[in-house]
């Protein structure tokens, strides 16, 4: 009798908790007393579910040690330099290293101490003496390239999560995935083109000279000067979809790049009635601009972003004040984006897209909803069936379900878990499944009565008989969901959450929950009779 | 209510033959499917290659879409109508990603529009799987498929004879051999044949006949699943997979539910034929055999025809499991049983007639 009365303690304190976590999902408004005291978690629902996209991208930080070397052979040319010391060449040599040759083999001692001093991170790999010059080969480091490589993923993270925060989206999720990938998860987007080009953009802003010495036609054929390079503007035809480009001969050398910007706003060019995008330089991006307009007036200075020329104004006069324009054709949007990429600062390295998956809300929607009726009909099938079958006691079992079903779900709740399509099939599987249990123990029960026990010993061995089995039975499908948990990815993890949830709480409902009315309704009750 | 009476006997050991004989048609069958589809029979989540699923607002057909597409080279993509009827919804696989062509969905969109007009097409959805993606998710999903029947295995060989040792001996073999394979760098593929041959050896140098019978019947699920797929011009994808490996979760608990009531009554201890023994087993467990797999085939089923396309294949999947599931608890895993009964009972005698 006391023992029963724990039991039912028990069963009741794990419904109440259960339905405390599951309250949230139900209604719309909670009181504020309740989100002081009890939680307030929402069941999330997946991208499947509530539309909305999933991006896997590709930081390519091979690039950023790449940039690096390149930067580290332009200081080296530097400091050569005001250390006088004479040198044929510094370039960089494939992915991770600096060449250099001097034509003096006496001064490598100096260069070696210079080296040593301002530049440690780079080691020699090889020092070769031939025909009259010294050819030294330098590496970064192998930690060091780690390390730009890890900076590289970081700095792209942040620069994403800055410009998605700007475009306005709410709960993104964006987090590294592996060495270097970035996996972003943005639900409810309405314009996933958009966002794809915002997030993809490298942004790298560069201000260079156009070299009006030398034509750009020659360059075409071929004959590219040196300290040039050929760029293209690229225009779309708003009509036509067509895509125009012209070649500009561009001087090789950065004069200024965007790392140096506070600001970028669209404006709108009251003239034409186009949109443009007008930046504000830091103190600092100021004064250099002033110097470069200021000792190039009448030149004209290429605005350049990742690679495109967007405009070449000639620049009339010294330009002070520390603001600049980038003019193209744009749309509103285009502006606006591109103002927000610039805000948020360029990627350190250029991002691919390795994966893709995009739910509109409509499929969304679509998809709740067939997973809602499969699930009534599913349900009601089995609990009709149930009762039909195996009477008072199949009522019963279907109580127990129904427990089951308030269980899983408020443990989605509680552990904030994500609900996916193949999660509510995981729910409907476990509708199916979790009955078993009592069918196992129900036909051993018909089995004992017939033998010409009483329904209390009938009961006694029913359950003790079944219950070892049941418990194998369902050992093998959890270890199915559990390897499922640990592999899956995304929908299928929600599979596997609500199978491994659903039964988990079968066994408690089916074996332990259906044992307890039993017990109350031949003991309490006085029943005689079993109805199965 | 019952649909099965207490007293029913239905010879099912004495159809074994013909049983064997069908399965391993079907199998064979199933095979020559899979070998004749190739990798065509791998979804993009695992082949790489993007997927666009559109709605029309007026009715169409798949060769008016591929006129569409050829501006943009599309125009040898699978074109398939997806959905019910009615609904016009179409399916664009093509094996091109995002690298190639800057940007699938929406110059399908743009394209298809130039022909049936403005704001007539809706992208519901778009799956872009990289080839590097696709790799690693076709090794997720085999890695999962071989955890599970290295940990099903461990455990059902510790389950049914309650020994440790042999189990114990079960696992260090399984580890030991495939952690071999994999130091020689074998494919994953080979991997889990592997993993099933050390399985099914061990079984039968430890005498573990009630777990072989076991993993026969879960190989034969899984093979009859798999062809099944291959038959009727399915694709694999990760929800497929999930799918497979609950069916090799679930198929089990038939066949331990039979396993367990041959073990009760073999313990009562009447001296009778093992083969009549295992009959009465199986009779006697028909009934729960049926409504367990019944209750979980009227969800599944619901789910199959009310749930839509996304999750079609996945129910699909789940439905042929689940009945062959419960077949092979009868007609593979206890035959088995009784093959090995027959073959090492005799050794027994032989061998003490000859001491």
């Amino acid at each position: 009798m006391k023992d029963m009365r724990w039991r039912a303690a028990l069963v009741l304190a794990v419904l109440v908790v259960a339905l405390v976590y599951l309250l949230p999902s139900l209604g719309k408004e909670l009181p504020e007393w309740w989100v002081k005291f009890f939680p307030d978690k929402k069941i999330n629902l997946g991208l499947d579910l509530q539309g909305g996209m999933h991006l896997v991208l590709e930081v390519e930080n091979d690039k950023a040690v790449e940039n690096t070397v390149e930067r580290l052979a332009q200081e080296i040319k530097g400091e050569l330099g005001t250390a006088h010391i004479r040198f044929r060449l510094v370039e960089r040599q494939g992915g991770d290293g600096v060449r250099l040759l001097l034509p003096k083999e006496q001064d490598w001692q100096q260069v070696a101490d210079l080296m040593k001093d301002k530049f440690p991170l780079l080691e020699v790999t090889d020092r070769t003496l031939a025909q009259d010059q010294l050819q030294v080969l330098f590496r970064i480091e192998e930690s060091q390239v780690r390390h730009i490589k890890k900076l590289a993923v970081d700095q792209g993270l942040e620069t994403i999560r800055n410009r998605i925060d700007q475009f306005g989206v709410s709960e993104p999720d964006i987090r590294t995935q592996g060495e270097n990938r970035i996996l972003i998860q943005l639900p409810g987007i309405k314009d996933p083109q958009r966002a794809i080009d915002l997030i993809g953009k490298t942004a790298l802003l560069e201000f260079k000279l156009v070299d009006e010495q030398r034509s750009v036609e020659e360059a075409l054929k071929g004959r590219v000067p040196a300290g040039d390079k050929i760029y293209y503007s690229r225009k779309v035809d708003p009509v036509t979809g067509q895509v125009r480009r012209n070649a500009y001969l561009l001087k090789d050398r950065t004069l200024l790049t965007g790392e140096y910007l506070t600001n970028a706003e669209v404006r709108i060019d009251t003239q034409y009635n186009r949109p443009y995008v007008s930046l504000s330089f830091d103190d600092r991006g100021g004064k250099l601009f002033e110097k470069i307009t200021g000792e190039n007036v009448k030149k004209r200075l290429a605005i350049v972003l990742d690679g495109n020329v967007y405009s070449a104004p000639v620049i009339q006069d010294r330009i002070s004040g520390g603001n600049a324009v980038i003019e193209g054709q744009f749309t509103m949007d285009e502006a606006k984006d591109l103002a927000v990429v610039l805000r948020a600062g360029s990627l350190p390295a250029p991002v691919q897209i390795l994966e893709e998956r995009t739910v509109g809300p409509s499929l969304g929607r679509d998809s709740i909803r067939k997973g809602l009726i499969s699930m009534a009909v599913g349900g009601v099938l089995v609990v009709v069936f149930m009762v039909i079958y195996y009477g008072g006691s199949g009522i019963i079992a279907d109580l127990a379900l129904i427990l089951n079903i308030i269980l899983i779900m408020a443990a989605l709740a509680g552990f904030g878990a994500t609900l996916t399509l193949p999660g509510i099939a995981g729910i409907i599987l476990t509708i199916g499944m979790a009955v078993d249990a009592n069918v196992l123990i129900f036909e051993r029960v018909r089995e004992e009565l017939r033998l010409g026990k009483t329904p209390r010993a009938a009961l006694d061995t029913g359950y003790s008989r079944a219950t070892w089995t049941i418990v194998d039975a369902n050992v093998t499908t959890l270890i199915a969901a559990l390897v499922l948990l640990q592999f899956g990815t995304g929908p299928v993890k929600g599979f596997a959450v609500t199978l491994s949830l659903g039964i988990a709480a079968s066994m408690f409902t089916a074996i332990f929950g259906t044992r307890l009315l039993f017990d109350y309704l031949l003991q309490k009750r006085r029943m005689k009779k079993l109805s199965i | 209510m019952e649909f099965i009476k207490p007293g029913i006997n239905i010879d099912f050991v004495g159809r074994r033959k013909f049983a064997f004989t069908l399965s391993l048609i079907v199998i064979l069958i199933g095979l020559a499917a899979l070998i004749w589809r190739g990798t065509s029979l791998f979804g993009i989540d695992f082949a790489g290659g993007t997927v666009v699923q559109l709605r029309f607002s007026s009715a169409t057909n798949a060769d008016k879409i591929r006129e569409g597409l050829k501006p943009i080279g599309l125009d040898r993509s699978a074109i398939q109508h997806f959905g019910g009827e009615g609904e016009n919804v179409f399916l664009i696989r093509t094996d091109v990603s995002r690298s190639e062509l800057a940007n699938v969905s929406k110059e399908v969109k743009d394209n298809l529009e130039r022909i049936y007009g403005e704001n007539t097409v809706t992208v519901e959805r778009v799956e872009m799987v990289g080839p590097k993606v696709g790799k690693d998710l076709r090794q997720k999903a085999l890695l999962a498929i071989y955890y599970a029947l290295l940990l099903i295995a461990i455990y059902i060989s510790w389950r049914f004879e309650q020994k440790l040792m042999p189990a114990g001996i079960m696992a260090g073999a399984l580890f030991l051999g495939v952690l071999g394979l994999r130091e020689v760098g074998t494919p994953i593929p080979m991997l889990i044949v592997a993993a099933l041959v050390i399985t099914l050896v061990c079984c039968w140098f430890l005498k573990l006949k009630y777990a072989l019978g076991a993993v026969s019947a879960l190989i034969h699920d899984v093979m009859i699943t798999v062809g099944a797929f291959a038959i009727t011009n399915k694709e694999f994808d990760l929800t497929v997979v999930a799918a497979l490996l609950t069916i090799i979760g679930y198929s089990l608990n038939d066949t331990i539910i039979v396993f367990d009531r041959i073990r009760e009554n073999l313990r009562k201890g009447k001296r009778r034929e093992f083969a009549e023994v295992v009959n009465d087993s199986i009779n006697q467990t028909l009934s729960r055999t049926i409504l367990t797999s019944g209750t979980t085939l009227a969800v599944v089923t619901a789910l199959f025809i009310l749930g839509g396309g996304v999750i079609h294949d996945f129910a699909f999947a789940l439905l042929v499991g689940v009945v062959v599931g419960t077949y092979s608890s009868i007609f593979v895993a206890s035959p088995i049983l009784i093959a090995w009964e027959a073959k090492f009972a005799n050794t027994r005698v032989r061998a003490t007639a000859k001491s």
